[in-house]
């Protein structure tokens, strides 16, 4: 099935089966593998992507159920300048092995773009959604909390 | 895992979906939200032969409140609900159990009409169309019928829904504002499926005593139950700290919650019973 998106601004078009989930189809038929994708089933939170401005688990969401929309990787929320969000995470350290960063990152930034003040509490609730095995969390929290004053002057990453 | 293979449609309209349904001589399925479809699909849980898309239809979306309570439309995502400030007021005990369904991601997707066709004996939205004497709407080739939730589930992932049927909205009647209620459940980790929950609710007549008492649960049988034994136990009396520990006993006594890889019977049934008697604690607060 063909299956025709908008993915990090441009538009794209792959044929793929309609099994295939829009994290297969975004690593393996777009190339685009920031992505991550760790339990396949919904539980992890690695392969978070926006549709539409919402994150989204890509791996429960087959690829032709993004016809027409528009989606957004960790490739598409990063620039030659470190994000104020990757710049918050180097800063607290609140990554080692990197593997979950990407669904960190794009779940803060849907949440910092819709609620700039968000709080702790608000922060650990969203992020009960990700699993991070080496952290411990708490850097990935300090992080955020950090990164917020940027969304709140201008309302963009 | 992968999915097994299957074919797909996103048809326009209800009638054609219906006829999607009806084609697939019972091995077509529904997917709306997809958050507890692809985990099934992912394990070979189930293997459909054709998914039918929700996506285009239009007018499942709505949240409508008025003087008969509150109509949620099929594809009403827990964030819509969490979003609606209105709700709050207008079916707090809805607004609170819903705050308890998974985690940020699933919530932009998951739809209460999938969450009640899913049944899964723990969830809260079976909980409280059930507690709360709801009733879905249905669509399918034999036309619209109407169901109330306590015969709409039969059994672990079990419901009425013939192969070709769609629920399209659940209707929960209006609640006055001077209603007592609570909500309780208790997971290990946040989002995740509860051990056990409560949900309850009743009116206080000229004496103060408790009328009307609705007290169901979750993740404690093979589909939400109402707790009937605990209701007679709440009904006419003063809501005291005697009473609250007879109707907690009631529950506890009336139950048989199964042992699984979560959590022994018996804990599951203690659990209840404090999780009933906190619920009704906090009701008089
Ligand atoms: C990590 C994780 C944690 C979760 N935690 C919870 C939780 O704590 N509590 C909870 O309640 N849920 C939880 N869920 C499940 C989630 O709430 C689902 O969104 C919900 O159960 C199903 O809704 P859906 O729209 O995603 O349905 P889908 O996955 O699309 O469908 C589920 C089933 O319902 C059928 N169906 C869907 N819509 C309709 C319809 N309108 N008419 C007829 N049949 C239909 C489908 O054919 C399928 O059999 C969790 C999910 C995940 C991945």
């Amino acid at each position: 099935m063909q299956v025709a998106f908008e993915l990090n601004g441009d538009p794209v078009n792959a044929d793929v089966e309609p099994r295939t989930t829009l994290a297969d189809c975004i690593r393996d038929r777009l190339g685009r593998t920031g992505t991550h994708v760790g339990c396949e089933h919904g539980v992890c939170g690695a392969c978070t992507v926006l549709v539409n401005g919402e994150a989204v688990r890509s791996c429960l969401m087959l690829a032709v159920q993004a016809q027409d929309e528009k989606v957004v990787t960790i490739e598409g929320l990063s620039g030659d300048q470190l994000s104020p969000l990757q710049a918050a995470f180097r800063k607290h350290h609140a990554l080692q092995c990197g593997f979950c960063t990407p669904g960190f990152i794009t779940t803060a930034h849907a949440l910092l773009t819709n609620e700039p003040d968000a709080d702790q509490e608000r922060i650990r609730e969203v992020l009960s959604g990700n699993l991070c095995r080496c952290t411990g969390y708490i850097p990935i929290v300090e992080a955020i909390l950090d990164a917020r004053s940027h969304y709140a002057r201008d309302g963009e990453k | 895992m992968k999915p097994p293979s299957f074919a797909y449609a996103s048809p326009s309209t209800l009638a054609e979906a219906v006829n999607l349904l009806a084609s697939g001589n019972g091995n077509a399925k529904v997917i709306s939200g997809g958050q507890s479809l692809m985990p099934m699909l992912a394990f070979r849980l189930a293997a459909p032969d054709l998914l039918v898309d929700l996506k285009h239809l239009k007018d499942l979306g709505t949240i409508t409140i008025g003087d008969d309570g509150v109509r949620l439309g099929a594809k009403v995502r827990w964030c819509d609900i969490e979003n609606d400030r209105r709700l709050v007021r207008s079916h707090p005990l809805l607004a609170e159990a819903i705050k308890h369904v998974a985690h940020y991601q699933v919530r932009n997707r998951g739809t209460i009409g999938g969450s009640l066709a899913h049944a899964d004996p723990s969830a809260e939205m079976p909980g409280v169309a059930l507690t709360c004497d709801g009733e879905m709407t249905i669509v399918g080739s034999g036309g619209t019928r109407v169901e109330k939730a306590s015969s709409f589930f039969t059994g672990p992932l079990q419901t009425s829904l013939e192969p070709d049927e769609i629920v399209t909205e659940l209707h929960l009647p209006a609640w006055p504002a001077t209603r007592r209620w609570a909500f309780r459940e208790f997971a290990r980790r946040k989002g995740d499926f509860a051990m056990a929950g409560v949900l309850l609710f009743y009116d206080l007549d000229h004496r103060n005593c408790a009328v009307d008492a609705h007290i169901g649960a979750i993740g404690i049988a093979d589909c939400p139950i109402r707790l009937s034994a605990a209701e007679a136990a709440l009904n006419g009396n003063a809501v005291t700290e005697d009473c609250i520990a007879a109707v907690a006993a009631a529950a506890k006594e009336s139950i048989d919650p199964p042992s699984d890889i979560h959590a022994p019977g018996a804990y599951r049934r203690a659990l209840l019973g404090t999780l009933l008697a906190r619920g009704l604690q906090h009701s008089i607060s």
